[in-house]
């Protein structure tokens, strides 16, 4: 499989992403091209046949609401999007449940490794550690990393 | 097809290969030649930059989401110049005399596991972090413990010169965790071992590994292999395998003339893991400081394991259960957030197996059996009362449904948190401790002897965590090293008859 895999089914997976994590409805349109860039970078090392198949769960969940609500997914409205979504995490088929959590995994790639997005959370890793924290003068004096003396219990 | 020629080739640099190496490497001066063969690049130090995508993609195999042949548990294990050993935490344990004595290895004792073990933890600046530098997600686990009646007991960790970047998963920023990559590794070098990159066993023939190396991606990070992209046909009078449960099972699988060995890919097991998050009411320090500082060993009775941890927000958010603005709010919550990493003590059984596919790629056939579901749902009870017990104000349990668990409902644990919940497809589990395939034991029932010693084919070798007959119960890397050397004394000791 060459060229963009989602490309064919990008308004579902859009309309799949922002049920999974409602922020990204802000998402500008170069940043929606980076999520599915990532998306697509990580489906690259995979089988053809497990991306494949991503395009044929996408296609499933466009068309199958149709049976329900006689609409297709990217038409209905949030609510039943997400009954929806629901409904297939918590199928009594093992296919459906772990298609739709490889679904979601993807979206979680593309959405929450984004550096704007941890910065957004809160998360403030940082390689120097507690000398980072410390200059911010929000967290207690530390001793120095070299100070490693053992002991038992805290 | 290039043709080089060795002594002796070990496949694998991690836990296992880069013992092996080390310890052979003063037989260099004797003239004895030998090659280090690793899949993954050798990483400049700038290159650990700590950001969760690029370096997961750059230390992980699959980016660590190694999936099972039912896709219901992902498996992490490294691909990189030193293994695995460059993305654990560095927790060193070692290993339980129990856990010895019912592996039942002919050979194999305990004091001669925890002797060489120590030998390990020496060299690899071993030692307990003082307490000024333990973070608060750390600390609370401690004290919720203490508060349910039981005690936490610190990890000896391998860091020197931890600045408490939190980053051990992505590999250390900073240099301080003393995996193979910064001790065995560059000891081997310095005495004259040669390390390939970029390369990865095809297959074994008789005294031959087939090996492709492979160019550097444009964009990606490592530096460039040391040989010409190409195939090459690397001849050895001995080869020693320590490609890591998973990868030196389909080595050995894949490979015409070991194929047929009885009982390769057999008792494969893991700890099965769930990551759990509690929500406190004021910002904790979780994002700074070592991660796994403590655990709660109850793998004797229980058959689990609790530990500390704390993951990136990827990592977390798809350990999570569900989706939607429950879930948001949740990850919103992340400086508020305490973890703690459940892990199941599997016992190996018929149906869990290594396989290859027609690619000759690795298949890992893996089914959670109702021990591991019940030993996974208790450990899950037990950390929802740590987390309460230490001041929470909701616990995400995956087998709840719903999942979030709110102080007020602390008193039903048992009710909510049941083994039914427990559905696979649905909830995240991931396991990073993968052992067995190769098991040591007596000829006939096993792969190997306990020094390695491959049944019925003199030139082969194996030394990693494949060997281990059963779960290891705890942390495994030092028992990986401790059964390296004496995989490495067994080759010593032979090579009068081996290096003819």
């Amino acid at each position: 499989m060459s060229g963009s895999i989602l490309l064919p089914v990008r308004a579902t997976f859009r309309a799949v992403a922002v049920t999974v994590v409602p922020e990204a409805s802000s998402l500008g349109p170069d940043a929606w091209t980076e999520v599915e860039r990532v998306v697509e970078q990580s489906l690259a090392s995979r089988p053809v046949t497990m991306q494949r198949q991503l395009v044929t769960f996408l296609r499933v969940i466009e068309y199958l609401p149709l049976l329900r609500y006689l609409r297709r997914f990217t038409r209905l409205s949030p609510e039943h999007r997400l009954q929806v979504l629901a409904g297939l995490q918590n199928s009594g088929q093992l296919l459906f449940r772990r298609g739709f959590w490889g679904l979601r995994t993807l979206i979680y790639l593309g959405y929450y490794t984004r550096d704007d997005v941890q910065s957004a959370l809160g998360y403030r890793a940082h390689r120097d550690g507690w000398s980072a924290r410390r200059t911010t003068g929000e967290v207690r004096a530390v001793a120095p990393p070299g100070d490693s003396s053992p002991h038992d219990a805290i | 097809m290039l043709e080089k020629q060795y002594d002796i080739v070990i496949i694998g640099s991690g836990a296992g290969g880069g013992t092996v190496a080390q310890e052979l490497a003063p037989m260099v001066a004797q003239g004895v030649r030998i090659l280090v063969v690793e899949q993954g690049p050798k990483l400049e130090d700038h290159e650990f930059t700590g950001r969760e995508r690029d370096m997961a993609e750059s230390l992980y195999e699959d980016g660590g989401g190694v999936l099972t042949a039912d896709g219901t548990m992902t498996l992490a294990f490294g691909r990189v110049y030193g293994g695995s050993t460059v993305v654990y935490t560095g927790t060193s344990l070692v290993a339980p005399d129990r856990v010895i004595r019912e592996w039942c290895v002919p050979g194999l004792e305990h004091a001669d596991v925890e002797r060489r073990s120590q030998k390990f933890m020496a060299q690899n600046d071993v030692h307990f972090l003082p307490r000024v530098l333990i973070n608060e997600n750390n600390r609370l686990f401690v004290s919720g413990c203490s508060r349910v009646g039981a005690k936490a007991e610190q990890f000896p960790l391998n860091l020197k010169g931890c600045k408490g970047s939190s980053l051990c998963n992505l590999g250390c920023p900073n240099a301080a965790k003393m995996g193979t990559h910064r001790v065995q590794l560059p000891n081997a070098e310095g005495l004259g071992v040669e390390v390939v990159t970029r390369a990865t066993a095809l297959r074994l023939e008789e005294r031959v590994v087939v090996l492709r190396v492979s160019d550097k991606l444009p964009g990606s990070k490592g530096l460039q292999s040391s040989w010409t992209p190409g195939d090459y046909r690397v001849s050895a009078k001995l080869i020693v395998s320590c490609g890591g449960s998973i990868g030196t099972s389909a080595l050995l699988k894949r490979s015409p003339v070991t194929a047929r060995i009885p009982r390769v890919g057999e008792r494969f097991t893991c700890h099965p893991a769930h990551i759990l998050v509690a929500e406190h009411d004021q910002p904790i320090t979780n994002d700074v400081g070592h991660p796994k500082s403590y655990y709660l060993d109850r793998s004797e009775n229980e058959g689990y394991v609790l530990e500390t941890c704390m993951y990136f927000p990827f990592i977390t958010a798809k350990n999570l259960t569900g989706f939607g603005a429950e879930h948001s709010t949740l990850m919103r919550a992340f400086p508020r957030l305490q973890m703690i990493l459940v892990l199941a003590c599997d016992k190996a059984v018929p149906g869990n197996f290594i396989t290859v596919d027609t690619q000759g790629k690795a298949v890992v056939h893996y089914t959670f059996t109702p021990a591991v579901i019940r030993s996974l749902v208790s450990a899950t009870r037990m950390s929802a009362r740590i987390f309460f017990a230490a001041g929470a104000r909701r616990v995400h349990a995956p087998s709840a449904d719903p999942p979030l668990i709110e102080r007020e409902q602390a008193y039903r644990i048992d009710d909510l948190i049941v083994e039914r919940h427990f559905r696979p497809g649905r909830i995240s589990v991931s396991a990073a401790h993968l052992m067995g395939g190769c098991a040591m034991g007596m000829e006939g029932t096993a792969v190997t002897d306990s020094r390695g010693r491959v049944y019925g084919v003199p030139w082969l070798r194996v030394a990693d965590s494949s060997l281990f007959p059963d779960s290891v119960e705890i942390n495994p890397y030092l028992t990986v090293m401790a059964l390296a050397d004496r995989a490495a004394e067994g080759i010593r000791a032979d090579w009068g008859e081996l290096g003819r």
